[in-house]
């Protein structure tokens, strides 16, 4: 494989990538690797790689800001890209995502996958992200002319695309019931329907800025959803811990120090070890999942389940960093999915009339105060939605109504 | 290249459904699973009511894959465990098995392909992260390069459950933080740290003044005109690099390749177990970029790791053995400098600053 005489071409068609090809070293998988596997095939993911060793000699991003591209009919799904050094790499002077909605909870079958790299082979860069950080299976790159045949090809295979810009954005699932003991709902089917519900509002951004949905079935929250979606739905119990006193003497038995190593790490205090009795005061539970964690064969959580919704996660753009807060304690499993839709017709047809533009849930919450905004959606404030009352005297005293105190 | 369409054509079909792919053993147990076990680092069996087990093995995946690859995974898939295959929220690669005896033999051919099986409990998993210049207009840095550069550092700990608790490492290329980069163990950030570079003659061709100036956080861009056209200019001093204005306008670049590096932020943290989820914290300002390896990031996440792996007691988190110890012993460990940029000066500033006389000495 040594370099052609030019010094800039390898023999085997591949660019000199001599910054990139350090990191084919070590003992992690290496991207660059893949992007050579797909050079291999693709004039694009060639001329990638070698925009992108232009980037690490340069150390900035040779990427144009996107241009508005897409499919027929929908406002979304697809991110326009275009390099700025495209006379020098034309493979790549177009070069689009297209986000396609993963199953819930990611999961496959190998002709899934086979099925989606034939399209991606032909159609584009043979490039992926599994997956994008909202949880879409990326294809990385192809061109105008190539978006719709995709799209079409894709959706003839029972996939779909994604969402971006001020829309509803693919909303994604922690694993729950399908391979976890600690689910309290159906979070992949909750995922599912709502998706479906709110396919319209996916492809077509009508909304100030964009709005996520993450489910995660339990406080564990594997999908981070209490740090990034506008709303999060964390699974909860609201009943006893199940205890199985012989797997609590298992764990003491095998060495486990449960004073310790359990019931001093409990937030709530409310867990007491005597050396042969667990006991546990539900009430002071705060539902943190620490002790279930620890002990998954002895502790579960309870059987009255169902899910806290949450409000207003968001990352620093455009006034600070937000992590979602309460906004309903607890909605039981089998009333979650028509709770949300009449929740979420309220919240979005307050953030339609006085969201302004490129403003989060969560910001203009923020900025007109939480409790205008319940008064604006119709729910009753109560205590969990804080973690303390106010400290300070500023309060908007209204006039009180005739037959109100 | 285009071909004729396909008929009928089909829109708004969604994602599949959320049960189309589920291996036989998990409809069976779907919603009955009783409790699960580590077999080895990356390899969990789940036990069901029913008593059918089902294995998973983890590996770890760069998250950019070729087709070649995942091709590679659904032959493994095939092999192993009747085709069945997933992925998780942090990008690793798991096959579901029901034999126990595929185990072995599916990490040997994993091996082979150069792909760690870890990932699980106390290790630290993958890195979360986000498109840098392979195909990120706005970024700062590169994400997956720097990624590459930390595993390589801390795949011991990825194939290894050898840390006090759980650690959760992210990057993000920018401020926009595709990802939960804010609430991780360690997170690593890529800034900007000059003004947009206003490019006047195509601002106004592409750009919504009134749009761009209500863009800016802090109120740095003012209305101008330049040669009888609208257009823009920048308070400098009050500028911190947010770089949304460029998100609304391609006229307002922040690029630099001298000034633009990373940072590093720890202590945050997503799950409720014990203490609530919070936000991380700043622990490096500024590191500068340096490709393709970028030494300086990688020493100084290992620092934190080894620091923290060496005094953080059983089930804490970073953010929860600082808790324990405090700031200025997080400090005086690392060897990081504390420095005014530590100190907040942004919007509810306060609520970080010690308010007690609690002091550790």
């Amino acid at each position: 494989m040594a370099d052609a005489p030019d010094g800039k071409k390898r023999a085997n068609g591949l660019p000199d990538t001599k910054l990139l090809d350090d990191l084919e070293k070590g003992p992690w998988p290496s991207f660059v690797t893949e992007i050579k596997s797909a050079a291999k095939n693709s004039e694009s993911a060639r001329d990638l790689l070698g925009q992108l060793e232009l980037s690490y000699e340069d150390r900035k991003s040779h990427w144009k800001h996107g241009g508005l591209v897409g499919v027929l009919g929908y406002g979304g799904g697809v991110i326009g890209r275009y390099s700025d050094v495209g006379e020098q790499f034309p493979n790549v002077a177009h070069f689009h995502t297209m986000r396609v909605n993963h199953p819930a909870a990611w999961f496959y079958t190998s002709d899934a996958l086979r099925t989606i790299c034939d399209v991606w082979e032909r159609r584009g860069s043979g490039l992926t992200n599994m997956h994008g950080s909202t949880g879409d299976i990326i294809l990385l790159g192809t061109t105008t002319d190539q978006l719709e045949p995709t799209f079409q090809e894709l959706t003839h295979e029972g996939f779909d695309l994604g969402g971006s810009g001020s829309a509803v954005r693919t909303p994604s699932s922690c694993v729950g019931m399908a391979r976890c003991e600690w689910a309290c709902y159906d979070s992949m089917k909750l995922c599912y329907d709502l998706t479906m519900h709110y396919q319209d509002e996916l492809h077509r951004p009508s909304f100030p800025y964009k709005f996520k949905f993450k489910f995660s079935a339990c406080p564990n929250d594997c999908v981070a959803s209490i740090a990034r979606a506008d709303m999060s739905v964390i699974g909860t119990w609201k009943d006893e811990i199940q205890i199985d006193e012989r797997e609590v003497a298992n764990y003491a038995a095998a060495g486990l120090d449960i004073a310790k190593d359990v019931c001093s790490h409990c937030p709530g205090k409310c867990m007491d070890w005597d050396g042969k009795k667990l006991s546990i005061e539900n009430h002071d539970c705060v539902r943190c999942m620490h002790c279930m964690n620890v002990m998954p064969k002895a502790l579960r959580p309870g059987k009255e389940r169902g899910a806290v919704i949450l409000l207003g996660a968001k990352a620093p753009i455009l006034q600070g960093a937000l992590l979602s807060s309460v906004l309903i304690p607890f909605v039981a499993a089998d009333e979650l999915f028509e709770t949300i839709k009449e929740l979420v017709s309220r919240i979005w047809d307050f953030w339609d009339e006085y969201g302004t533009n490129r403003e989060r849930i969560g910001e203009l919450i923020q900025r007109v105060g939480m409790p205008a905004f319940l008064d604006a959606i119709g729910l009753d404030p109560v205590p969990e939605m804080v973690s303390a009352p106010r400290d300070n005297p500023y309060i908007y005293y209204q006039t009180e109504k005739e037959g109100e105190q | 290249m285009t071909t004729t369409a396909l008929q009928p054509r089909l829109t708004d079909v969604g994602p599949p459904s959320y049960d189309k792919y589920l291996p036989p053993v998990v409809r069976k147990n779907y919603g009955q699973w009783k409790y699960h076990e580590t077999i080895a680092p990356g390899v969990l069996c789940h036990v069901a009511e029913s008593g059918d087990r089902l294995y998973t093995v983890r590996g770890g995946a760069p998250r950019l894959l070729s087709i070649e690859t995942i091709r590679k995974f659904a032959d493994l898939a095939d092999k192993y465990c009747g085709g069945y295959l997933r992925f998780t929220s942090r990008n690793n690669i798991e096959f579901l098995l029901t034999e126990p005896a595929n185990i072995e033999p599916l990490k040997r051919d994993l091996a082979a392909m150069g792909i760690p099986v870890g990932g699980t409990n106390n290790s630290i998993s993958n890195i979360v992260h986000t498109q840098g210049w392979v195909h990120c207009h706005s970024a700062a840095t590169d994400a997956s390069g720097i990624v590459k550069s930390v595993m390589d550092a801390l795949c011991e700990h990825f194939t290894h459950e050898d840390m006090p608790a759980k650690l959760r490492i992210a990057l993000a290329c920018c401020l926009n933080m595709c990802g939960a980069v804010h609430c991780s163990d360690i997170a690593i950030l890529g800034v900007h740290r000059r003004p947009p570079k206003i490019q006047k003659e195509l601002l106004p061709n592409v750009c919504e003044v009134p749009t761009l100036i209500s863009s800016c956080p802090t109120g740095a861009i003012r209305p101008a005109t330049w040669e009888g056209k609208p257009s823009v200019e920048v308070i400098e001093e009050q500028c911190m690099y947010c770089a949304n204005c460029y998100t609304v306008c391609p006229a307002m670049p922040m690029s630099d390749a001298e000034n633009d590096g990373l940072s590093i932020w720890v202590g945050g943290k997503v799950s409720n177990a014990r203490s609530e989820p919070r936000f991380s914290k700043l622990a490096i300002p500024y590191l500068p970029n340096h490709p393709p390896r970028w030494p300086e990031v990688v020493e100084a996440v290992v620092k934190i790791v080894d620091v923290y792996s060496k005094h953080a007691h059983k089930y804490e988190r970073v953010g929860e053995w600082i808790d324990r110890v405090g700031w200025p012993r997080f400090f005086e460990l690392t060897g990081f400098p504390f420095t005014r940029y530590h100190i907040d000066d942004f919007k509810h500033a306060g609520l970080t600053f010690a308010r007690s006389a609690h002091v550790r000495y």
